[in-house]
C-alpha cells in the first residue's frame, strides 16, 4: 500500500448557469496513491475536467476539500498556486497548449525558468528531457514544423522539466490517431514507472487503459466504480471491469 | 490529520517573480515571430510620432530662418505661408492636429493589444498552469508594446526629420544649412521619441491588466 498523493474528500462542484444549476461533480470522494497510474473514464461532460482542475489548483470545490501531497489547495493564496502548479504538477492538454510562437526547447524552458532556474540552466534541462522523450533532432523547431504526436511528446517533456509529483493529463490521446495516442500512453507509462510520479488521465476511450493501475468510471459527476489492475480486463475495445466502490 | 494539513499549506512557498531581463528575453523573441501583428501596431506609432516630429522640425526651422531676417528669406518664408512678423509660436490648429494624431495612436495601440490578449487567452492560462505569475503576464504586455513603441517612435521620428528636411531644402535652399537650428531639431527628435515610447507603455498598461487577470480555467475551457 502506498500512501495517498491525492485525496478528495466529498468534493461537489455547482456551476450556475442564470437560474440553472449543473452539478458537474456530486459527492466525490478519491484516494490516489503515489506513483499510480490512474486513468478516470467516462463521457463527455461526466466531470473529468472539473476533477482535474481541483486536484490541478486551477479551480476550487463548491464543498468538500481536496489535498494534494498533504496540501489543502483551497487555503492557499494565488502565489502559493502558481509555485504548487510550476513545482508539483505536469499538465497535458488534448490540444497540446504549446506556445505557437515559441521553440520546443523555449516551450519546454519557460516553465523551468518559472522555477527560478536561469535560461542557460533551462536550456540545458529542456534539450536533456526532449533527447528523453525522442525528439533531441527537433529542438529549435516551432510546434507548427512538427507532427500531432510529436507536439504531445514536447508537452509531455514540458510537464515533465521540473520534476513534478503528479502528471494531470486531460484526454491526452483526443486529438491523435490510435497508434499515435498508444504510443504516447506507452511515454507516459514509462515516465511514470522510470521517475516514480503519479499519472493522472482523463479519457472516454477504452483502449487507452492498457498501462492504469486503477480505472475510475464516473459518470454526470459521480463516482461509479473504481477498479484495480486485476480486476479490470482490457479487451480490444471493451472493459470487463468488477465494481468495486 | 487537520492538523498536518495546516501545518502544510504555511510551509507553501510563494512563487518568485521572473526578472524584467528574463520576461524581456522571452517577449522579444515572441515578437519577432509575430512580427505582422508587431507591424500593424507600430505602423500606428510610425504614423503618429512622424507627424509629431514633422511638426516640431519644421516650426524650429522656420523660426530659425525667420531669425535670421534676410530679405531674399523672408520671400521665401512668405512664399510658403510663413507670417515672418507674426508671433512666435506654434499655432492652436497645429497643436489640435498633433493631439487627434497622438489620440488615434494611442487607442490604436490598446485596440491592437486588447486583441492580442483575446488572441491568446488560451497561451496566458497554459503559462499560469506552467507556473506564471500575474506580474509576469504583465511584465510581457508591458515590454511588448515598449519595444513596438520603441521601435514604431524611432522609425516615425526619422522619417519626420527626413520629409522635414526635404520640404525645407526645397522651399528654402541653402538657407536651410546656413541657418540649421541643431539644437532644436535633437529636442524635438528625443521629444517625438519619448512620447511615442511613453504612449505605447500607457496604452498597454489597461490590457496588461486584463490578461493576468484571466484565470486558467477560464482560459483552458475556450476550445478551438
Ligand atoms: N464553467 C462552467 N460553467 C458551467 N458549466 C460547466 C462549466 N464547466 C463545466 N461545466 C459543466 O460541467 C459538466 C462537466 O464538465 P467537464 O468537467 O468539462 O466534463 P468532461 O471533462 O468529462 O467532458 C458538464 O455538464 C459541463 O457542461
Ligand atoms: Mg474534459
Amino acid at each position: 500500500m502506498g500512501t495517498p498523493v491525492i485525496s478528495a474528500h466529498d468534493v461537489c462542484k455547482v456551476y450556475r448557469m442564470g437560474t440553472e444549476e449543473v452539478h458537474a461533480l456530486s459527492n466525490v470522494s478519491l484516494d490516489i496513491e503515489e506513483g499510480n497510474y490512474v486513468s478516470i473514464m467516462g463521457p463527455s461532460g461526466s466531470g473529468k475536467s472539473t476533477f482535474f482542475n481541483m486536484v490541478g489548483g486551477l479551480d476550487t470545490p463548491s464543498s468538500g476539500h481536496v489535498s494534494v501531497e498533504g496540501y489543502r489547495l483551497a487555503d492557499l493564496n494565488s502565489r502559493q498556486l502558481a509555485w504548487f502548479r510550476c513545482h508539483k504538477i505536469g499538465f497535458i492538454f488534448q490540444s497540446f497548449n504549446l506556445i505557437p510562437t515559441m521553440t520546443a526547447v523555449e516551450n519546454v524552458s519557460i516553465g523551468r525558468i518559472f522555477s527560478g532556474v536561469s535560461p542557460a540552466e533551462a536550456q540545458k534541462d529542456a534539450a536533456r528531457v526532449l533527447e528523453r522523450v525522442g525528439l533531441g533532432h527537433r529542438l529549435d523547431h516551432l510546434p507548427g514544423e512538427v507532427s500531432g504526436g510529436q507536439q504531445q511528446r514536447i508537452a509531455i517533456a514540458r510537464a515533465l522539466v521540473n520534476q513534478p509529483s503528479i502528471i494531470l493529463a486531460d484526454e491526452p490521446t483526443g486529438n491523435l490517431d490510435l497508434k499515435t495516442g498508444e504510443e504516447i500512453i506507452d511515454l507516459l507509462n514509462e515516465m511514470k514507472q522510470q521517475y516514480n510520479i503519479t499519472v493522472i488521465t482523463a479519457t472516454h476511450d477504452m483502449k487507452m487503459l492498457s498501462a492504469s493501475d486503477v480505472v475510475v468510471s464516473i459518470e454526470d459527476g459521480a463516482i461509479k466504480r473504481v477498479a484495480k489492475k486485476g480486476e479490470f480486463e482490457v479487451k480490444v475495445g471493451s472493459i470487463d471491469g468488477e465494481t468495486v466502490a | 490529520m487537520a492538523v498536518e494539513t495546516q501545518l502544510r499549506n504555511g510551509s507553501v512557498p510563494q512563487q518568485k517573480d521572473v526578472s524584467w531581463g528574463i520576461a524581456m528575453a522571452v517577449s522579444w523573441a515572441g515578437l519577432r515571430r509575430r512580427l505582422l501583428r508587431a507591424l500593424i501596431t507600430m505602423a500606428g506609432v510610425i504614423l503618429a510620432i512622424s507627424f509629431l516630429s514633422y511638426m516640431l522640425i519644421t516650426d524650429s526651422i522656420t523660426q530659425a530662418l525667420v531669425a535670421v531676417n534676410n530679405d531674399r528669406l523672408n520671400v521665401l518664408l512668405q512664399n510658403t505661408g510663413v507670417d515672418v512678423f507674426g508671433a512666435e509660436g506654434t499655432d492652436q490648429m497645429t497643436l489640435l492636429l498633433i493631439g487627434l494624431s497622438l489620440l488615434t495612436c494611442f487607442v490604436g495601440i490598446v485596440n491592437a493589444m486588447l486583441m492580442s490578449v483575446t488572441e491568446r487567452v488560451r497561451e496566458i492560462g497554459t503559462l499560469k498552469c506552467l507556473g506564471a505569475c500575474d506580474s509576469f503576464i504583465v511584465k510581457s504586455y508591458l515590454i511588448e508594446s515598449a519595444v513596438q513603441g520603441l521601435i514604431g517612435a524611432l522609425i516615425g521620428m526619422i522619417v519626420g526629420l527626413l520629409v522635414s528636411l526635404v520640404i525645407a531644402i526645397v522651399n528654402y535652399k541653402s538657407f536651410v544649412f546656413t541657418n540649421f537650428p541643431v539644437l532644436p531639431i535633437l529636442k524635438a527628435l528625443v521629444l517625438s521619441f519619448l512620447t511615442g515610447t511613453l504612449l505605447a507603455v500607457i496604452a498597454s498598461i489597461w490590457p496588461a491588466y486584463l490578461a493576468a487577470r484571466k484565470q486558467p480555467v477560464d482560459a483552458l475551457r475556450i476550445e478551438e
